[in-house]
């Protein structure tokens, strides 16, 4: 596979524990204030550093919707690179299927507990006009980015939404949140995980969140069904290349609610279904969908333990696995909504709450942007 | 001794702890908890902690003899295997809690999680008692093998439990103040009517558990209760006999 040697530590001599399974969980958390008011990243790294423990420093990130407000049409691709021949292999590919309007490195600060960083540089870009007579533009972009993904070696995107952008890398989150400056970004939604890999490598790529156009998901836990969710995305383009389970998740998100048009709850519905026993207690009309949803969405049933965060350009939404397997809990305030793996670490930003609460299995919690923010 | 645990790992406040109650200190207050896990945990003396703020996971496992009392919301994992003491939560608890508890009581005044009291214990005089005040999720008393859960719904949500209420339960009794629909209950449970004796009983430890949050036993006491007891004690012991 193509990420293998990508900054990959289970490659490297010295790395080997990486390979180790050690089960514990990892650490998510996230804000969005409905009104759309900008917060700057100091406070998701002071929630996120409250659960240090459910980390191992071999992975921690953050998603941040409505940083560039002032080039908020454009793509913001975060790039990640091995080596100069990948950044320049990119850029040539860039010149070819889109408009360049910027180009820079993303600003960090050297920190310890933050080493052996890839190139970091983000790129600016429009869709020219005559490449979208086939395709939607958001289809045109899905596809450079599984492209660069699956065929440039050494380069990785990390983000490629519109006024967003992933910051992520291999170090505890706190760290990782103080080597991208997180404190010079305001953002109207954060979120944030801190990693404990278990099953795969802990690389930089292979952080949290996993991004795809506007959608960044971060998850603790593990989705068994990994095989027919890939199998199943494979058949619409999507291109599962970052040896995690947690990358299905962001595209399943794409492919129902951008490409299939599913309203966010019927999508919920579809990756977390009720069981036939409940499904069989319904009143018809809900039973008569529910029923259609399971059996048109089969395979996009997301089976295993999991707690994740969906961030995307008007909202943020939390989910659990449909028994609950992992933890999860989600608390407001004024325009304020919050949800962490442990209240912990929602109190140490917001003592005071006005609702606190643990969502129940299966049952999405759902954040939306109010207004209509620059 | 009181100690601020504003921004103080785990480890040095549990050193404190444990270091301090083996010169014989007995009482404790940790103020501005926010996270901390392991509290109380592995501690034998009768001390008392008193905790302000969210203690993190795995609040007084394996503890055996302190009381703890938690004035807020308290997390996952609380009192496993915990072995003897008191635990005393003015707030809502999160899950798996009790978890193969075989002594001791955990009273908790809010709503508790998913997996309350699976795979709780008993021996003898050495029986765990874990009283809820609002409502429980998914999986209570599962596997359980001993021991008592009071399940009171006094915050009138409903369902007061969510399913597989004692699935593969086979020992202990569960005692929830209100109907269940039988589609919330494991196939291995029954269900029966109160007699005086769980009255006598489920009376006697109310009473403590009313005067720690100010409830009235009398209205709690007058709520109908449905005892749920298992119908074997090996409900597997024929699973693989053919």
């Amino acid at each position: 596979m193509k990420c293998e040697g990508l900054m990959n530590p289970s490659k490297k001599d010295g790395y080997h524990w990486v390979l180790q399974r050690i089960p514990s969980g990892c650490a998510i958390s996230g804000i969005i204030s409905e009104e759309g008011r900008r917060i700057d990243g100091r406070v998701i790294i002071k929630s996120i550093a409250c659960m240090h423990d459910r980390s191992n420093g071999l992975g921690g990130g953050f998603a941040a919707y409505g940083i560039y407000p002032k080039r908020k049409d454009q793509y913001a691709f975060h790039m990640m690179f091995d080596n100069m021949e990948a950044k320049e292999a990119t850029e040539e590919f860039f010149k070819d299927v889109f408009n360049v309007d910027k180009d820079e490195p993303i600003p960090i600060h050297r920190e310890n507990g933050v080493s052996n960083p890839p190139i970091l540089w983000r790129y600016f870009l429009e869709v020219p006009e005559n490449k979208l007579e086939f395709l939607s533009e958001r289809d045109y972009a899905m596809k450079i980015v599984m492209r660069i993904n699956s065929e440039i070696e050494g380069a990785f995107v990390a983000s490629s939404g519109k006024n967003m952008g992933a910051f992520k890398g291999v170090g505890y989150p706190e760290d990782i949140g103080k080597f991208y400056k997180l404190e010079d970004y305001s953002a109207y939604i954060w979120t944030a995980h801190g990693r404990f890999p278990t099953n795969t490598p802990g690389w930089w790529g292979g952080a949290h969140p996993f991004t795809l156009l506007d959608w960044s998901v971060v998850h603790n836990g593990e989705i068994s069904s990994y095989g027919i969710n890939k199998r199943y995305l494979e058949m619409f383009g999507y291109r599962l290349e970052l040896r995690t389970d947690t990358e299905v998740i962001a595209y399943l998100f794409d492919l129902l609610v951008r490409k299939h048009k599913l309203p966010m709850d019927r999508a919920v519905m579809a990756l977390a279904s009720p069981f036939w026993k409940d499904i069989d207690r319904m009143e018809p009309g809900q039973k008569k969908i529910a029923t259609a949803i399971r059996q048109v969405y089969g395979s996009t049933l997301l089976n295993g333990p999991f707690s994740i965060i969906l961030g995307h350009s008007t909202g943020m939404i939390g989910l659990n696995d449909r028994i609950k397997l992992r933890p999860m809990t989600a608390a407001r305030k004024d325009d304020m909504l919050y949800m962490a793996s442990e209240e912990s670490a929602i109190r140490e930003i917001a003592p005071d709450l006005d609702e606190i609460w643990s969502p129940k299995a299966g049952t999405a919690v759902i954040g939306t942007l109010k207004a209509e923010v620059e | 001794m009181r100690i601020d645990a504003k921004g103080m790992h785990y480890r040095q406040l549990n050193k404190i702890i444990r270091e301090a109650v083996a010169q014989g200190e007995k009482e404790f207050e940790l103020d501005n908890v926010g996270g901390q896990r392991y509290i109380g945990d592995g501690i034998s003396e009768n001390v008392k902690i008193t905790i302000n703020g969210t203690p993190g996971n795995d609040l007084g496992a394996f503890m055996n003899g302190p009381r703890i009392i938690v004035n807020a919301n308290a997390q996952d994992g609380i009192a496993n295997t915990m072995n003897a003491g008191e635990i005393i939560v003015h707030g809502s608890v999160g899950d798996i809690i009790g978890y193969g508890m075989r002594g001791g009581k955990l009273y908790i005044k809010g709503d508790a999680g998913y997996r309350v009291g699976i795979h709780m214990k008993e021996y003898k005089k050495q029986i765990p008692v874990i009283i809820t005040g609002g409502t429980a999720g998914d999986f209570f008393g599962e596997y359980m093998a001993g021991g008592i859960m009071i399940l009171l719904g006094m915050n009138g949500k409903n369902p007061i439990v969510g399913d597989y209420v004692g699935t593969g339960m086979h020992g202990g009794v569960i005692y929830i103040r209100g109907k269940v629909d039988p589609y919330h209950l494991g196939k291995e449970v029954s269900c029966l009517e109160l007699n005086e004796e769980d009255t006598k009983l489920i009376g006697s430890h109310l009473k403590e558990y009313c005067e720690y949050f100010g409830f009235d036993l009398t209205e709690v006491m007058s709520g109908k209760f449905t005892k749920l007891v298992p119908l074997s004690h090996r409900p597997y012991g024929d699973l693989y006999v053919y």
